[in-house]
């Protein structure tokens, strides 16, 4: 292959190198501008929550490049003295956490039965839950704030869970049943020619083996949760909203509002962040398999 | 498991590798009901019911009191404001998948030959992992109107005013007592009288205060001279005094006006106010009127209405372009890895040239990649409505307005009316139906195998 390479390439004519190197060239800057233009709306966003509100008012956020003095953290710290916004944030985390726990355990012990248990209309059973990948959740909304009101968890913090929950199902199922249908027999067999019993099996083998889907799952669904915000502005009330919410009612008015936006999206947008930069291999997977929802 | 068999499980199903298995043992069966229960109870409830439940309440109306058949579907193709949701979605789905597949494969391919490939793929991917909430407030900076907010609007301004001069003087206007500058439409001001060689003609301007001239103004001065002169300035003093319509020592001349001299309706010269406010025309300009044009007093140019009522849609979609390109190129780089690198050798040794290579060899080969991302992205986009929700100004929602957003408006957002949220909410159902059908297929056939 190498030597072929080389006898090919040589055998290129010099013009045609040339024009290549400078279609190199085009494409390099090409994604330059690309890169840049992607990072730019962020980074005026993130400029923008550092800078005093009078300041934004009266100029564009790139005028920081001249006038660096102008940054300051003066609107994180007005925002987190909010009380509204500080308890939006930990109902963020009280709805984020249970939400993702709770799929991830379902799942894993469904997509443990769908693989290796044996009961009648199993495959039918499991062609059901593949149907649900692409329900929209907007068919729920009307159905289960109705549902909700009648058994009083209607703006309840656990309403907004159990939809996220049902919703996160399909996909956790679909996914950690294909990831434990490929454990090699031979492990389960000899677990249980020990006397384990299933609850052990799953515990002990199922769930170690099957990590790296679980981490997957786990980042996938808990950034899912996190970032929603159309559940919780149905399913939700002032107070259980979580941020999302509590950011959306401040858009309105988004001009004069924006010394409160900017830094609260950022604080909305760390841990997101940081779970991405943390685990991108997960994420990515986790991303790419989760997209249909 | 790796990461292109799990990339298909997103429009279309990936292949399951293992044999029909039975179980390691012989299992009970409430073994495996209590496995199941938890999920099979919360599927029931949460997402099965709901289906049924809004397909019942679909033929419904409003309070769910009387059956009106299929009312509320022929609604929402009726109705102006609904419509509107339906052809914003048609737009939505055949634009924006189509745009961010594009955009995918050509930063998928590209980024395989810099070196720097990865970054530059960190930096487009990033996007998704942050809320759409917080896309649509980046979003909405970026299209604020005003040129000093906005960054889109800043661009558009510094472009515009690269290639078209802007105007001086936006809200001067003539002294209507002490001239004969008369408004003579489109925002120009002609003389009733003529001008005459040797006789320089005095064109007072009032409206800016003298602190507010761009730069730093001379004195004007009175023309002179035996040519087509005259003098434009500003025919206020601070502080008072002065004799309205003369040139009054340590008034400010008006730089850089644009003086027509007129004749018969046609201009027949015309020329700049210096610094000191003179300008001086051709003898042609003999025997005509003068005219100072519109050009001279346009308001500034303050950029694109970019969440106007006509461009909010497109607007949308670019935010929602910038978010999801990155998923897209990350599925296509995958499938690209994929790719047989001896069949696009071959192809060069053939001398096909880069762009056959792509458009014959690396496309087609791509086309299974291609096909998911585009059903993905456009399940997705069906059902688009934060970013909508958020960056659609008050003015300009109804414009932008699309069936996922319409169903929340209509049951929730002060509409009150379940019904036809219901009927949205089977349509867009409806929508996916394909896919779904695709999905068991596939599945049905792996199980044959």
């Amino acid at each position: 292959m190498t030597a072929l390479d080389t006898i090919v390439r040589g055998k290129r004519s010099f013009a045609a190198r040339v024009a290549s190197g400078a279609a190199g060239g085009v494409m390099r800057v090409f994604l330059i501008l690309v890169a840049l233009f992607w990072l730019v709306p962020t980074f005026g966003l993130l400029v923008s929550s550092f800078r005093d509100p009078t300041d934004i008012a009266s100029s564009g956020w790139w005028k920081v490049f001249t006038a660096p003095s102008q940054l300051t953290a003066k609107s994180y710290q007005t925002l987190l003295e909010k009380d509204a916004i500080t308890h939006a944030l930990f109902n963020t985390v009280w709805i984020t956490v249970p939400a993702t726990l709770l799929v991830v355990l379902f799942g894993a012990m469904a997509g443990y039965a769908f693989a290796w248990l044996d009961f009648k209309g199993r495959d039918w059973w499991f062609l059901l839950v593949v149907a649900l990948l692409v329900v929209p959740v907007q068919v729920a909304l009307i159905p289960l704030s109705d549902l909700f009101g009648k058994i009083g968890i209607f703006g309840d913090i656990i309403g907004v869970v159990l939809f996220h929950v049902g919703f996160g199902l399909p996909f956790a199922i679909f996914l950690l049943r294909n990831f434990f249908a490929e454990i090699p027999r031979e492990l389960l067999e000899a677990a249980r020619l020990d006397g384990a019993s299933e609850t052990r099996l799953f515990l002990t083998v199922v769930l170690p083996l099957g990590a790296p889907a679980i981490a997957s799952l786990g980042i996938f669904q808990f950034l899912w949760v996190w970032n929603d915000m159309l559940v919780a502005l149905v399913f939700s009330n002032s107070e259980s909203q979580p941020l999302t919410v509590a950011l959306q009612q401040q858009v309105r008015q988004f001009g004069s509002n924006i010394e409160i936006l900017a830094p609260g999206a950022f604080i909305s947008m760390v841990i997101p962040l940081a779970v991405f930069f943390a685990f991108q291999r997960q994420f990515v997977s986790g991303v790419m398999a989760g997209a249909v929802k | 498991m790796t990461t292109a068999a799990k990339a298909e499980g997103a429009g279309a199903l990936p292949t399951p590798s293992a044999k029909p298995r039975k179980s390691v043992m012989g299992t009970r069966l409430w073994v495996a009901v209590l496995f199941l229960l938890p999920a099979l109870i919360l599927l029931g409830a949460l997402v099965v019911y709901p289906i049924g439940y809004s397909i019942w309440r679909s033929l419904y109306d409003a309070d769910g009191s009387g059956f009106v058949g299929l009312d509320n579907y022929g609604d929402i193709f009726s109705n102006s404001s609904t419509l509107t949701a339906v052809r914003n979605t048609a737009i939505w789905v055949a634009v924006a998948p189509a745009l961010v597949t594009a955009l995918g494969l050509i930063f998928a391919v590209m980024t395989e030959r810099v070196r720097w490939g990865t970054a530059f793929k960190l930096i487009v991917f990033m996007p998704m992992a942050i809320s759409m909430l917080a896309a649509g407030i980046i979003f909405r900076l970026v299209y604020e109107q005003d040129p000093s907010q906005g960054a889109a609007n800043a661009v558009a301004k510094a472009v515009h005013d690269t290639f078209v001069s802007s105007s001086v003087y936006p809200k001067a206007r003539p002294n209507a007592t002490a001239s004969d500058l008369k408004a003579s439409g489109g925002g120009s001001f002609t003389t009733t009288g003529t001008v005459r060689a040797g006789t320089p003609a005095l064109l007072p301007l009032v409206g800016i205060a003298p602190n507010k001239l761009p730069g730093t103004p001379e004195n004007a001065r009175a023309a002179s001279g035996a040519g087509v002169t005259g003098t434009v300035w500003l025919d206020f003093k601070l502080g008072g005094g002065g004799t309205k319509g003369q040139v009054d020592p340590g008034e400010k001349a008006l730089k850089g006006v644009k003086v027509e001299a007129v004749k018969g309706g046609k201009v027949v010269a015309s020329a700049k106010s210096g610094a000191d406010g003179v300008f001086t025309l051709p003898a042609s300009a003999d025997g005509g009127q003068l005219r100072l044009p519109g050009s001279n007093f346009a308001a500034p140019y303050d950029g694109i209405d970019w969440l106007g009522p006509t461009l909010v849609t497109p607007a949308i979609i670019g935010s929602y372009v910038w978010m999801w390109a990155g998923f897209a190129m990350v599925l296509i780089a995958a499938g690209l890895a994929g790719v047989d690198r001896n069949l696009l050798e071959a192809a060069r040794v053939d001398g096909a040239n880069e762009w056959q290579v792509f458009r014959r060899i690396t496309v087609p080969l791509l086309a299974p990649v291609l096909v998911v991302v585009l059903v993905t992205l456009m399940i997705n986009v069906m059902k688009i409505f934060d970013l909508v929700y958020i960056i659609a100004p008050q003015p300009s929602q109804d414009d932008a307005n699309v069936l996922a957003l319409q169903l929340f408006l209509s049951s929730f957002g002060g509409g009150g009316n379940y019904g036809v949220g219901s009927a949205i909410g089977v349509i867009l159902l409806l929508l996916v139906l394909p896919v779904m059908f695709v999905n068991l297929r596939r599945l049905r056939k792996e199980r044959e195998r």
